[in-house]
């Protein structure tokens, strides 16, 4: 199948697995941070091909993972309510908020929904004008253009029960607080291809000359990740710090400028929650005033419902590559993707349920451990 | 883990000692063919009714007749799918082909099917008919009749168009146990065709997710090739179809029923272009999207090649390939050598990747 065949061959990725063999003189750890990268690598068996010098560890780029609990709790509230019908992307419904998720709301008698897009919750809003339709607005910069754009049309067309719980969280200050962690051993970063289609790169730059670090904005297929990692470790052996980009087929320094006026124009920067991280400043989007009337946490006045988190889920550790899933006590125990106690076990994306689902292979070389760098 | 109220956890412990405790009410994923359906059915159905034939856990029960010698199969199956009419079939021709399949399983020639109907009130008369005429054509395309019934009635709200029940029997006129506990280390993993199809079809037809595509549903009665080859004198040590949770449950099942592990090769796995490309998409994986129409088999080694050869005879399993072997690791996993060259394990999804599709 064209354009996806060609970066899944198998004779390629020896090829590029061999020059790394043959460039990696010392250790290194490198970072890639969307889930979607974390998945692919573990699917695909992308880092068994690695030379054992280079170490991947799992970064907080899966929405799913981060969105803190009190958010999945004030969703629960608002998905419970007879007159909404809640949509979100499926992943979203099986993580545990305090007491449940919303896969046991929808049995409890909710109308909770998977849908593929906003812009089909927003038609579920113009057809259905006596429900209330809730939208979960989760992701980073990828998901936040369509998102805008629905917030956008419904203010445009006049539609008036149609609402977002905006969950929406950026990369770069995740980065930032990775990299300004005293216990920080990331020494380059695989950035998102996806988040970068959309942004563009040149906000990685200040990141990679404030903490030498080489960023390299990376695919998903597995030889966008061998490349990603291979232009990391040059750039490490050779002492370099930049900011490169692999994913040239899909990114421009710019990114796509029309989706970039359009999240302006609907939503403002604002400090946000992660899920096992804390809060971070400036890390997240909220609806600007203009747009307030489609925010879903003032319309059902759930602002006041807060939660803390699982003691026992090091999920923060994990997203900030302090740890590997497998060296969580809980893990594959207590912790299951049947079971989660932490997101990352619930999204096809999360580090834990990647993990959980992939692992352990047995003719893999034994995993990495962290430490040793 | 899901805490549930004291009162619920009292409730339980009172009137019933099994471990259910993560999911108060039955949730959709309980019926997804994943592990929570499997959970489901070990704590609630299999320690109810717990007997040698429910315990062997296949598609259908086969047993001895109690006079006269012979063997039978029986299975049954329930079919809610929504929409009713899809591309390549509709809800009639699911609740023939499913349970004729499930026969299938057991190596039984199918014969005769009950069709019990549960409507709801204000369906058009003119849908229920059309179901019934497609019925009768699967039933014909088949081999078998439907030979009782039951009609119940719904209040409106209450049903979704249609529910359909099949159950069926089939004779078993050779003396070969097909079952996990017969496959045997080295024996070749044949899938009889295409992943993903039926699905596929299913998802783009629902509401909420709009896609369009030329995928028609590959629903087919599988009775036929799988009697071509125990007529042929292959020994065939297994069967399963791929239906709810696709080829990788299906596998994961025949390896832990077995204790053996299965080795597989992603390559070797055909997927049409139209179904990768809306995997691609939706983020599925071809491997675990169901089939109506698809079945692996396990034979010898040695009888791999003719095998395949009559399987690709009959148009239903013309794509027929070796996707893989079992070895001799007692670890009961199903591994996978990936499009790179990697290797990796296939696990069980914990529920299902799309709601409802049979």
């Amino acid at each position: 199948m064209k354009y996806l065949d060609e970066y899944r061959d198998a004779d390629a990725a020896r090829r590029y697995a061999d020059a790394l063999a043959t460039l990696v003189t010392r250790p290194w750890t490198l970072m890639e941070v969307c889930g979607g990268q974390t998945h692919a690598i573990v699917r695909f068996g992308i880092d068994t091909l690695l030379p054992p010098q280079i170490d991947l560890v799992h970064g907080p780029g899966c929405p799913v993972c981060v969105t803190p609990v009190e958010l999945i709790d004030r969703a629960i509230a608002i998905a419970a309510r007879p007159e909404v019908i809640f949509c979100s992307f499926g992943d979203m419904l099986r993580v545990p908020g305090t007491e449940k998720d919303l896969f046991s709301v929808k049995a409890g008698g909710g109308d909770v929904r998977i849908v593929y897009s906003p812009l089909d919750a927003l038609k579920l809003a113009k057809d259905n004008p006596t429900r209330q339709v809730v939208f979960f607005a989760v992701g980073f910069e990828t998901t936040a253009p369509a998102n805008a754009m629905a917030v956008h049309q419904a203010k445009m067309l006049g539609i008036k029960n149609f609402s977002i719980l905006v969950s929406h969280v950026l990369v770069p200050p995740a980065i930032e607080a990775i990299l300004g962690s005293p216990n920080c051993r990331v020494q380059a970063f695989l950035a998102a291809g996806h988040v970068c289609a959309v942004m563009g790169y040149t906000e990685y730059e200040p990141l990679a000359k404030r903490y030498s670090v080489p960023i390299v904005v990376t695919g998903f297929e597995p030889l966008d990740i061998l490349q990603g990692v291979y232009m990391c470790v040059k750039q490490l052996e050779e002492g370099r710090a930049e900011v490169e980009n692999q994913y040239a087929r899909a990114v421009r320094q710019n990114g796509n400028r029309p989706a970039q006026d359009l999240v302006a124009q609907v939503f403002g920067i604002t400090s946000r929650k992660w899920r096992g991280v804390g809060e971070i400043p400036e890390s997240g989007l909220c609806l600007r005033d203009d747009y307030r009337e489609f925010d879903a946490e003032q319309r059902f006045d759930v602002s006041m419902i807060t939660a803390e988190e699982d003691s026992e889920c090091i999920s923060g550790l994990v997203l900030q590559g302090l740890r590997k899933p497998q060296e969580c006590p809980a893990f594959g125990t207590r912790c299951t993707p049947d079971r989660p106690l932490g997101a990352t076990m619930v999204s096809s994306e999360g580090a834990c349920a990647a993990y959980y689902r992939y692992r352990p292979a047995p003719s893999a070389r034994p995993l990495a451990t962290l430490g040793k760098a | 883990m899901i805490p549930v109220t004291d009162s619920a956890l009292l409730d339980f412990n009172l009137t019933c000692p099994l471990p259910i405790r993560d999911y108060p009410n039955v949730l959709m994923a309980h019926g997804g063919g994943g592990r929570l359906m499997n959970q489901l059915i070990d704590t609630i159905f299999g320690a109810a009714f717990a007997n040698p034939l429910l315990d062997q856990r296949h598609d259908g029960a086969v047993f001895a007749l109690p006079v006269g010698g012979g063997r039978l199969a029986m299975s049954t199956d329930s079919y809610v799918v929504h929409p009713l009419f899809f591309a390549g079939g509709d809800i009639g021709t699911l609740a023939v082909n499913g349970t004729v399949n499930d026969l299938a399983m057991c190596g039984a020639r199918p014969l005769y099917l009950t069709a019990g109907f549960i409507l709801e009130e204000g369906l058009p008369m003119e849908t229920l008919w059309r179901v019934a005429q497609s019925m009768r054509m699967a039933a014909d395309a088949a081999g078998v009749q439907i030979v009782t019934g039951d009609t119940k009635v719904v209040d409106r709200g209450k049903g979704d168009g249609i529910f359909i029940n099949t159950a069926g029997i089939g004779v078993i006129d050779h003396d070969q146990i097909i079952a996990p506990t017969s496959v045997r280390p080295g024996d070749a993993v044949l899938l009889s065709g295409d992943l993903g199809r039926h699905g596929i079809t299913i998802m783009a037809d629902r509401e909420g997710i709009s896609f369009d595509t030329t995928v028609q549903s590959d629903c087919a009665p599988l009775a036929a090739p799988i009697l071509s080859l125990i007529a042929a004198g292959i020994s065939v040590h297994c069967l399963r179809d791929c239906t709810r949770g696709g080829l990788s449950s299906a596998l994961v099942e025949i390896a832990q029923a077995s204790g053996l592990r299965i080795h597989i090769v992603e390559s070797a796995i055909p997927v049409r272009d139209e179904v990768r490309g809306a995997c691609e998409m939706l983020g599925l994986d071809p491997m675990y999207v169901a089939n109506e129409g698809r079945f692996v088999a396990f034979v010898p080694a040695e009888q791999a090649d003719s095998a395949l050869a009559l399987l690709r005879a009959d148009p239903v399993s013309a794509d027929a390939r070796c996707i893989g072997h079992v070895t001799d690791v007692r670890d009961s996993l199903v591994t996978l050598r990936s499009a790179i060259g990697a290797e990796r394990i296939v696990d069980m999804l914990s529920g299902e990747q799309l709601p409802r599709i049979c």
